[in-house]
């Protein structure tokens, strides 16, 4: 293998961590927002059992979290790898037919990251609304705003100013996360690395993978920067 | 009687704040409401813009009744009132004019929705609004800071803003909670004139306030507020001058001597 195969079969690799870590984000940014709201409850029953889940998830390995749900069918009597193979050919076909995704496990670890992240989001956007000052949902409210528009026009753009800097830890960190998914044979960029490690004793590809996760990560900070800098125009 | 508020009560966690405050108010007067700390006096303004919930009594506007504690959930009709908060609570995301206009766009919309308007009625309503809106700042002396976020500005300045944009949805009284107590006694003044000059409109107010030589000044009646009920009521010469009320006196006096 010259140089450019092995780019090309790292890309490859890549391609599932780029798709792993954006529809992580897109199931477990709405997610999270859910469980904020939930964790906040008025009603007693649905805060305690929220914050037992965020504690459970928040408080196992996502490596262990992601083989849990791997087995889980199994263990329930389904046939591990059946159920997750038919929901696999199913997201493959959703998503236009690309061999890329059929390998049996990746929709096992998505929903493994979704709840591990959302958790995590849930934590940061709680926290990002509990700190908006009660003054500001009291002006909506003398001007007669329901608690819709006073959520939408006021509140949520506070919060997102304030949950930027943390959240950009936690996405940088769902990139380099997203390795964990070799743990059940998802050939991303670092297994196919190791492969050639142990196949044909090449070492290099491994640590050439680490300009792969630099370039994206620099990539998204600085998207994440061009963010802040919108939202610089205001104090909150 | 424009506003008549009957048996106001309300209590938090067992500790009784408001014992029963009842009060009138003509259209187009000014009240003042004066005591110390813990008297109950914001929490008597809050429960008339309905940001606290009374526990009992009743309060009518024009003969209507807006709130009935024993119906609580049925009447929340706040916008016959404006709140001007101690702190501004001005939106930091928008504009001095977009903090103005936010609301009512928000409503014109909401009607228009509701009534299946056409989008060139909706269109000359919401710039009316924005007419309006800049009638007020330039009213509060902000037209040239009308694109200015409040970060850009003096709290003198955010206060008038608020004062705007409580005028902007044109309430039949507008309530003030200490409103120049987060300010420098410096810039005090630019916000009590303005509220001077909407007494001299005629506009009805009610003023929470520390500031007795400006409630002396504006106030067609004032409340004296001691321990969740009303202790001494009358004109501002009633108040202000001789009267053989202890607690009110001690209240005064301690002002007057500054300790």
């Amino acid at each position: 293998m010259n140089f450019w195969q092995i780019t090309l079969d790292l890309l490859g690799g890549f391609g599932l961590t780029a798709l792993l870590f954006v529809l992580t984000l897109l199931f477990a940014i709405p997610l999270g927002l859910l469980l904020s709201f939930c964790s906040m409850s008025k009603y007693q029953p649905v805060k305690k059992i929220t914050r037992v889940l965020i504690w459970i998830v928040r408080g196992i390995p996502l490596m262990l979290l992601v083989c849990m749900i791997y087995y889980l069918p199994g263990l329930l009597g389904t046939g591990t790898i059946n159920i997750f193979d038919k929901m696999d050919r199913y997201f493959t076909a959703l998503m236009g037919s690309s061999e890329l995704l059929y390998y049996g496990s990746f929709v096992a670890v998505l929903i493994a990251f979704v709840i591990n992240y959302a958790c995590y989001f849930s934590e940061i956007f709680r926290g990002g609304i509990e700190s908006v000052p009660q003054g500001q949902y009291e002006a909506g409210q003398v001007l007669g705003l329901t608690k819709g528009q006073i959520f939408s026009k006021i509140i949520l753009k506070q919060v997102i100013k304030r949950i930027l800097p943390p959240m950009s830890n936690e996405i940088i960190t769902l990139v380099k996360d997203t390795a964990l998914a070799n743990v059940i044979a998802i050939p991303e960029i670092i297994k196919r690395a190791k492969d050639m490690a142990a196949t044909q004793a090449l070492t290099w590809p491994l640590f050439y993978t680490a300009v792969f996760y630099l370039l994206f990560v620099g990539f998204v900070t600085i998207l994440l920067g061009y963010a802040e800098k919108r939202l610089s125009y205001f104090k909150a | 009687m424009f506003l008549e508020v009957r048996k106001l009560e309300k209590s938090f966690g067992g500790t009784s704040v408001l014992k029963g405050v009842d009060f009138t108010l003509e259209k187009g007067q000014v009240l003042s409401i004066l005591g110390s700390s813990g008297s109950g006096k914001t929490t008597l303004l809050r429960c008339i813009n309905a940001l606290e919930t009374a526990d009992g009594g009743e309060i009518y506007v024009a003969g209507n009744k807006i709130f009935d504690a024993a119906h609580k959930d049925k009447l929340k009709n706040i916008l016959n009132f404006g709140f001007v908060f101690q702190s501004f609570n001005l939106f930091p995301q928008y504009t001095a004019f977009e903090n103005v206009t936010l609301a009512p766009i928000l409503h014109i919309k909401d009607e228009c929705k509701k009534q299946k308007k056409t989008k060139a009625e909706r269109e000359r309503l919401i710039r009316e609004a924005e007419e309006k809106a800049k009638i007020l700042l330039t009213k509060v002396g902000l037209a040239d800071k009308m694109d200015s976020y409040p970060c850009q500005l003096s709290g003198g300045q955010q206060q008038r803003v608020s004062i705007a944009r409580a005028l902007a949805l044109s309430p039949d009284v507008l309530c003030f909670d200490e409103p120049t107590s987060a300010l420098d006694p410096e810039i005090t003044g630019e916000v009590l004139k303005i509220i001077k000059e909407l007494a001299a409109e005629d506009m009805t107010m009610i003023i929470v306030t520390h500031e007795m030589n400006f409630a002396r000044d504006v106030s067609d009646k004032i409340i004296f507020m001691d321990n969740g009920v009303i202790a001494a009521e009358g004109s501002p010469e009633e108040i202000f001058g001789k009267n053989d009320n202890e607690r009110l006196h001690s209240f005064l006096s301690s002002f007057y001597t500054g300790d």
